[in-house]
């Protein structure tokens, strides 16, 4: 690891500095959405859909508008008397705010209750009759396809089938090539499972439209508020210099509060036609049954190798299940996000890939789950066929992996699906974590355990992620470009503040991102303020997703301070009565080179900024840099996993998990490790428990945290840490990103080390969420 | 119905509805809002609070249940010496990251140190084991109530 190059009291990159936001969370006084509480607030309750699929032949609303406290009810009609009964998704469909034909899955969103108290709306909820005529529920994208299918999306104009989309790259031809010379072709068939974010606050908004002024405040649960304030001005129609939209105190988003949901749009239509604040917070029933659900792509994917191990290419087929919309948060070229990193970590010429997507019954929402854009689908599907494949070519799958790697000499490198690779030096994480984990000596325990009837497995991953997006040439959402800021004010006491287009969710961006100004002008970190979430406060940017508040943003924070620091230089060299080029900047002096005595500090020249100018200059110390990135960053990482499986029930537990994450230089290595840790948390709970079906009537099993297993602190196994640091080449500080990281690379570590366990009896694919059940019908059908 | 409830010391006597839960009678009457609500099946521990010394989830007690107990929140952890061993913990050993859970967490750490002054790991996971945190992993916090109850019995030996 690079050690600071600025001292512990400054507080620059590479210090474990304690986190600033901590301060008022410890104290019970973090201000989350639920906390807002502005006079005159009335509350919103939302009638959601008891069945997947029926048309609404009428509601009633009488008894529920009869109730004291209740002020309006909502219902799909009335919204779209204003023209919001629908609403545009990220991906181009529109979704339904509140039903008026049909209800297409369990849990959408029928009525609103506005009331006086949370309990008096919840009470109405119940007084609403709604006259439905059941229809036949579709509840797999397979049968969506089928021929003769029952149409879900009756009312777009020339839909004719259940097909949401479809989407190919790579190069067919190169692949069928690479297939006809290939000595054998190595299939896996899995489902990664529809999984929720779930994060620890649920998704809530704060609308506030003063009706006389126009002014409309919006206190939203957003992991994107200026991107959130343009889309209200387009959907909504408002003036977009009235809406200020405030992200407060986030608990957790990773992914989930990207959307814009139909409760956000019911509850601010609602303040506008009372004229009063209207408050929903959704329950956790909600959130889990109508938001942002991730992943739930069908994968067949098939990889030419040679007996010698060589991968000459891959070839991917997919189905996805939408749900009811399209509504994928992802950039708007991706149909299927950036499936294309499923070339991994390994150097070969020829993938194609051909996906479709259907709309079910199901909830909509296709947000990244704490990933960059399906790359955990992508990451999970080639880490297993390279997995499989080292067992049919029969070598080791470290050694399979090595074989394949990108070697750090061909960065930055083309990948077949056209990606460019910044940096890298896999065979070294790879060798250093098997060092650690000690991965010859497990191999024998494996096989003298296997002796005995025991069954150990030792499952690698080696993960690429491309993230930080992304290059305005080729990433927008809903049209905006994914560029993002930082406004840079230093006061004359020497004092900052920095403004961010990103927010933080937990991320600690009040900490690390003061922690880059500190690197380059020597300000202590300290005494840099960190301002984010609030539109009329801050400038404009996409958010924090996908892992880009670093690449983006943190590079949009070193340019501003750069900029600083070259104004900073002349007024030194000013004051100095040096010229421009003689002065030098460490760590917050400004010194004559070749005269270390002669020398200013970063707070002397703050003040002379505001007094004491040369010739010329234009007062004050402040800038704002739009920074749009010229390519997206590569963390990579390899984890290796032993899990020891119970032959007779199934059941597996972890005995080692070992994970090297490589993401670039690390701002404050705390920070990155808690990131990480949370991380393989999320990536065990997908593997081992954590997932949301369906019964076939479309009911949602997993509507609540008894049935959505997430895990505790009893079940979460212990991790081991490791660390490389290849710089990206071409982010201002070399740093790429690392908050996904870890959920995307580790269920595949965790799969492959229970087939690992049991891959002698030829046991190649269990789906996930790999249940002792599952595990235990496994052994049994290979036995 | 009337209630009466000595929340972090001061006594709160309000007139609630008999369904009124605690968690939202902390919150939404007393206004004290660093206790959370994270689900509806008393899952995630979000809403944890000490009554009368023990930790519950304040939205699974009504809070006519509370009346005439000694409720301790988030709120009331600091003493008049500064903050409680258990929140300087949290920040130093990095124990929360969106801080959603931590009042709950920090709650029943407290209380798991009162009782046990030098917890395992695994007895640790198993007092924590009713609270979720989507954010850490949980080690850091593990690690921090290990650092509040060593630094608890470090002051208490040196006094
Ligand atoms: S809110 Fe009380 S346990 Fe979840
Ligand atoms: S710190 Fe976010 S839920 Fe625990």
């Amino acid at each position: 690891m690079v050690a600071p190059t600025t001292p512990a009291e400054i507080g620059g990159i590479g210090h474990s500095l304690q986190r600033k936001e901590d301060a008022r969370l410890i104290e019970g006084q973090g201000n989350f959405l639920d906390d807002i509480d502005l006079p005159n607030t009335l509350h919103m309750a939302i009638l959601r859909s008891p069945l997947a699929h029926a048309r609404i032949n009428g509601i009633d609303s009488e008894a529920a508008m009869a109730l004291d406290g209740v002020l309006a009810v909502v219902t799909g009609d009335l919204m779209d008397q204003h023209g919001l009964a629908w609403m545009p998704t990220l991906s181009g469909d529109t979704q339904a705010v509140l039903a008026t034909d049909k209800v297409r899955y369990q849990g959408q969103e029928v009525a609103a209750v506005i009331a006086t108290d949370p309990y008096i709306a919840t009470d109405a909820l119940e007084l609403i009759e709604v006259d439905y005529e059941e229809l036949p529920p579709i509840t797999t994208p397979q049968q969506s396809l089928e021929e003769g299918a029952a149409l879900i999306r009756d009312e777009k104009e020339g839909q004719t089938d259940n097909l949401a989309y479809t989407w190919e790259t790579g190069d067919q031809g190169a692949t069928e090539e690479a297939f006809a010379k290939a000595d054998r072709v190595v299939t896996l068939e899995t489902h990664y499972p529809r999984s929720h974010p779930a994060p620890l606050e649920t998704c809530g908004i704060v609308a506030d439209i003063n009706s006389v002024t126009g002014q409309a405040t919006i206190y939203m649960t957003s992991q994107a508020p200026h991107a959130h304030r343009t889309l209200f001005a387009m959907v909504a129609g408002l003036p977009e210099q009235n809406i200020r939209i405030v992200s407060p105190d986030i608990g957790g988003g990773f992914g989930n509060k990207v959307p814009i949901y139909p409760g956000y749009v019911v509850a601010t239509a609602a303040s506008l036609l009372i004229g009063q604040p209207v408050k929903w917070v959704e329950s956790r029933t909600e959130n889990l049954i109508s938001t942002g659900f991730a992943r739930d792509y069908y994968m067949k994917g098939e990889l030419a190798v040679t007996d010698e191990g060589r991968i000459l290419g891959l070839r991917v087929n997919m189905l996805s299940d939408q749900g009811a919309f399209y509504s994928d948060a992802q950039p708007t070229q991706f149909r299927a996000g950036l499936f294309h990193v499923v070339t991994g970590s390994y150097d070969f010429p020829a993938a194609h890939i051909d996906c479709k997507g259907a709309f079910t019954n199901k909830a909509p929402g296709g947000v990244a789950y704490r990933c960059s854009f399906r790359i955990t689908e992508a990451s999970y599907l080639i880490e297993r066929l390279v997995q499989n494949a080292a067992y049919e070519v029969g070598i080791d799958p470290a050694e399979m992996r090595l074989r394949n790697f990108i070697q750090p000499e061909q960065f930055p490198y083309e990948t077949a699906t056209g990606f460019v690779y910044d940096s890298g030096d896999y065979p070294t994480a790879l060798r250093t974590a098997m060092d650690e984990v000690g991965y010859e000596d497990l191999r024998r325990e494996q096989a003298e355990a296997r002796a005995e009837g025991r069954l150990i497995g030792i499952g690698i991953a080696h993960f690429t992620e491309a993230v930080g997006a992304g290059p305005s040439r080729t990433y927008d959402i809903a049209g905006l470009k994914m560029i993002d800021s930082a406004e840079l004010r230093v006061h004359p006491t020497g004092k900052a503040i920095l403004k961010l287009g990103v927010k933080t969710q937990g991320q600690g961006h009040e900490t690390t991102f003061a922690q880059i100004v500190a690197e380059v002008l020597g300000i202590p970190a300290n005494d840099i303020k960190v301002e984010h979430g609030d539109t009329n406060h801050t400038p404009y940017g996409l958010g924090t997703y996908a892992s880009r508040s670093t690449p983006v943003g943190g590079a949009a924070t070193a340019v501003v301070a750069r900029k600083l620091a070259d104004k900073s230089k002349k007024i030194a060299a000013h004051l100095l009565e040096a010229a421009d080029e003689d002065i030098e900047l460490a760590s917050g002096v400004f010194s004559v080179a070749g005269s270390p005595d002669r020398s200013v500090t970063i707070q002397d020249v703050a003040l002379a900024a505001y007094t004491n100018l040369p010739e010329g200059m234009e007062y004050g110390l402040e800038d704002v840099t739009y920074y749009d990135p010229p390519n997206l960053t590569y963390p990579y990482g390899s984890y290796i996993v032993v899990v020891e499986v119970d032959p007779d029930t199934g059941v597996w537990q972890v005995q080692r998990m070992v994970a090297l994450d490589d993401c670039g230089v690390r701002i404050n290595p705390m920070i990155v490790e808690g990131q990480i840790c949370g991380g393989l948390t999320e990536g065990f709970a997908m593997s081992a428990m954590q997932w949301i079906t369906f019964d076939e009537d479309g009911n949602c099993i997993g509507a609540n945290f008894m049935d959505y297993l997430v895990p505790t602190a009893w079940e979460t196994p212990r991790f081991e840490l490791l660390a490389t640091e290849v710089p990206s080449p071409h982010h201002p500080i070399g740093a790429k990103g690392v908050g996904e990281s870890a959920t995307v690379g580790s269920p595949a570590a965790f799969v492959n080390a229970v087939i690992d366990a049991v891959a002698h009896l030829g046991v190649r694919n269990i789906d996930m969420p790999v249940l002792p059940d599952r595990v235990w019908a496994a052994i049994e059908e290979a036995s | 119905m009337e209630v009466n409830i000595t929340i972090n010391g001061s006594e709160h006597a309000s007139d609630v509805e008999p369904r009124t839960l605690l968690v939202d009678h902390i919150r939404r009457t007393v206004g004290l809002t660093g206790t959370h609500v994270g689900c509806d099946t008393t899952s995630c521990g979000a809403c944890t609070v000490l009554m009368d010394g023990t930790p519950v989830k304040a939205c699974t007690v009504l809070a006519a249940q509370a009346d005439g107990s000694e409720v301790t929140t988030v709120e009331g952890l600091k003493g008049a010496d500064g903050l409680h061993p258990i929140q300087s913990a949290f920040t130093d050993d990095h124990g929360l990251q969106c801080g959603f859970c931590t009042p709950g967490m920090m709650l029943v750490g407290a209380s798991l140190i009162a009782e046990n002054p030098d917890p395992s790991d695994d007895e640790v996971r198993w007092a924590i084991s009713g609270n979720l945190c989507r954010c850490t992993g949980y080690i850091n916090i593990v690690k921090a109530i290990q650092t509040a109850a060593a630094r608890v019995a470090e002051s208490s030996n040196g006094s």
